[in-house]
């Protein structure tokens, strides 16, 4: 049992559509980002046929996954670097901790990591005196503002430049009212290359390791994470096992797809490959399951754990662009989020693949082709089998059903229901419905089909007949 | 250590056993065009500039023209020493904080977006293209391929502890997809295109 209850997804969504101007310009913003990735993705010929390979490598990958999880650590040990393995969120804050602990300091730069974030890395480390500071500018505006990132490559997107400006003027003394993001990216610049120069320590996240050779990629466009790594004794890598991928020459693959999908960039600034660490320094990799091996052992799901992190579902995602990423209340949101989280808590993350039109769209730019849409519509069949639906559905559905079954009863309550609209309006254009929320109801027709065809079938069919 | 074997044991159990074949690459990066117009084209686009130059000499001059000499430049390049102080490899990372310029070579660069691999072996330190507030990187035209899949076949087995692709000059776009050039890295990126 969870005693701190999530707000569902439709009722922080429906307070998310209070401000419509900011919903219809979260909306256009993250559209335009989708739009970028087309252009980018229509400049290359051998588009599709990357997304097919991407695919079919990261096939190879579930399939083999224990063996090139064992070859790559070989290597990266043979390279210098020490590996650890977390079985879930808890063991990973521990043993990080234990390696910042070892360096005698309280103080740690990080950069981009959503498995930190699933981790809650932060807050743990926090309680144990260690001070964290997150380095990628998005990051660092919603860590000063106490909120969680809401989209895994654009963390800031659900902010407006007005609220950056308010909250640098609060922790970092920028100008009052000075919203220009220029002037406001300068002063973190300032802020945080300070942070690099005098941190032991420096966490970063992993697109990619590299079975075959040991090495793991990083990509930022903002050079964070190098320079939180380069300048600390101590680095340390944390991911969850399904970056794996078999050779480096399958970066290349990678690589094209990942900044065109998320961003519509060519590339990121920096593909940062990390080999061994340099003499007298450490690089440490965590290595964490957290659930990841039993979603490996659900067929119909396993295919999610190709995911790169691009976000290009999030943002072609109709339901995620009016919804924004805090209603999702999991540290992955929009589409790919809410086929992942069901797996690490299905009783609290329920609500998540409800939250979709199953219009298609996530899995038609997704870069490695998961079947996202349909493992959505498969989470609802097993969610409803295991008892998570919401009371209120499960009466409706079992009503619904009673009266599908029953034609006579069917027809009972349709003449009801047509009189009833007709009659008394007010008691479906109310509050209470919630078809009735941003629409008017149908005008009710004065007769079903059924009783239509009843009246005029004859006529017809003689009609025909005549002819 | 006993977390490493149950998830393992537990990775082996619940891994797919169908036969996945790794796909062939042949077909990938096929395209043709002009990659060194192709390769111009794609860094401008990204933010970063590029002057074609003859020699060392011809960068040389455009560094005095461009670059306030009083502030400090530093390079791995031998015929570009005159600008600095090659005593800077043994240093502490830190000490660069206060780099105005630093100027490398690239072992090759990628047509498609622009980006230049550089490794250990050019960087002098890992930091050096990174904490300087403006990077030059010298790029010989012949060393330029159309897509990542000809740079990977470049790099193949090669032994390096650090390498990086580098497209364009450090930017971020959090603030409301405003693009701001010079985020933590380099303000701006010129590649010297040589002949």
């Amino acid at each position: 049992m969870h005693l701190k209850k999530n707000i569902q997804h439709s009722e922080a969504a429906a307070i998310f559509n209070k401000d419509i101007p900011r919903v219809n310009w979260h909306d256009e913003t993250l559209w335009f980002v989708r739009e970028k990735r087309d252009k980018a993705a229509f400049q290359i010929p051998d588009w599709e046929l990357l997304r097919e390979t991407a695919s079919q490598i990261k096939n190879n990958v579930l399939a083999n996954i224990h063996d090139y999880l064992v070859q790559f650590e070989s290597n990266a040990k043979a390279n210098g670097i020490k590996i650890h393995w977390a079985a879930n969120a808890e063991e990973h804050n521990q043993i990080v901790h234990s390696i910042i602990a070892k360096q005698g300091v309280t103080r740690m730069v990080k950069s981009k990591s959503m498995l930190t974030e699933e981790c809650h890395l932060n807050e743990y480390l926090s309680e144990k005196g260690i001070e964290v500071i997150d380095s990628d500018l998005g990051e660092r505006i919603v860590q000063l503002r106490k909120e969680p990132p809401s989209h895994i490559v654009l963390p800031a997107i659900h902010l407006k430049k007005e609220d950056v400006s308010e909250t640098f003027h609060e922790h970092l003394g920028t100008e009052a009212g000075n919203n220009d993001p220029q002037y406001l990216t300068e002063a973190a610049r300032l802020h945080l290359r300070d942070t690099f120069l005098t941190r032991k320590v420096a966490l970063t996240g992993v697109n990619f390791a590299v079975a075959e050779t040991g090495e793991f990629v990083v990509c930022t466009n903002e050079g964070n994470a190098d320079m939180g790594a380069h300048l600390a004794d101590v680095h340390i890598a944390c991911m969850g096992f399904e970056k794996m991928i078999p050779q480096r020459k399958h970066l290349g693959v990678f690589l094209r797809l990942l900044a065109r999908s998320a961003t519509g960039q060519p590339i990121t600034t920096f593909s940062s490959h990390f080999k061994k660490p340099i003499e007298g320094k450490e690089i440490h990799i965590v290595i964490v399951d957290n659930g990841r091996s039993t979603q490996l052992g659900r067929e119909d799901f396993r295919n999610s754990l190709k995911c790169i992190r691009c976000g290009a579902c999030m943002n072609t995602c109709p339901v995620y662009r009016r919804s924004g990423g805090h209603s999702y209340h999991n540290a992955v949101a929009g589409p790919i989020g809410s086929i992942l989280a069901p797996n690490l808590d299905m009783s609290k993350n329920a609500d998540l693949p409800f939250a979709s039109t199953l219009c298609g769209s996530c899995t038609n730019v997704c870069p490695v082709k998961i079947d996202i849409h349909d493992q959505l519509y498969k989470w609802r069949q097993v969610l409803v089998k295991e008892g998570h639906s919401p009371i209120g559905k499960t009466i409706a559905m079992n009503g619904m059903a009673a009266v599908l079954s029953k034609p006579m009863v069917f027809n009972l309550v349709g003449k009801m229901g047509r009189l009833v609209m007709q009659k008394m309006p007010t008691l479906v254009n109310n509050s209470l419905n919630p078809w009735y929320t941003q629409r008017e109801m149908p005008a009710p027709p004065q007769e079903s089909f059924r009783e239509w065809y009843k009246k005029n079938g004859k006529e017809f069919k003689t009609q025909e007949n005549g002819k | 250590m006993e977390s490493r074997s149950i998830i393992l044991e537990k990775i082996k159990q619940n891994q797919p056993s169908l036969v996945a074949e790794l796909p062939s690459l042949d077909a990938l990066g096929l395209e043709s065009f002009d990659v060194v117009e192709k390769y111009k084209t794609v860094l401008q686009s990204i933010g970063g500039d590029f002057i074609d130059v003859n020699d060392y000499s011809d960068i040389i001059d455009y560094v005095k023209n461009k670059y306030s000499l009083d502030k400090r430049i530093i390079t791995t390049i031998p015929e570009l020493a005159e600008f600095g102080v090659t005593n800077w490899l043994n240093d502490t990372p830190h000490s660069l904080k206060d780099v105005e310029l630093s100027i490398v070579r690239a072992h090759f660069g990628v047509a498609e977006n622009s980006a230049l691999w550089v490794t250990d072996a050019v960087l002098g330190q890992r930091v050096t293209p990174f904490i300087a507030q403006y990077l030059g990187i010298v790029l010989s035209k012949k060393d330029i391929v159309a897509t990542m899949h000809q740079g990977y076949q470049l790099i193949g087995a090669a032994e390096y502890g650090f390498g990086t692709f580098i497209a364009g000059p450090s930017k971020t776009a959090d603030i409301e997809q405003s693009l701001v050039l010079g985020a933590h890295g380099a303000r701006g990126l010129v590649v010297f295109l040589i002949d």
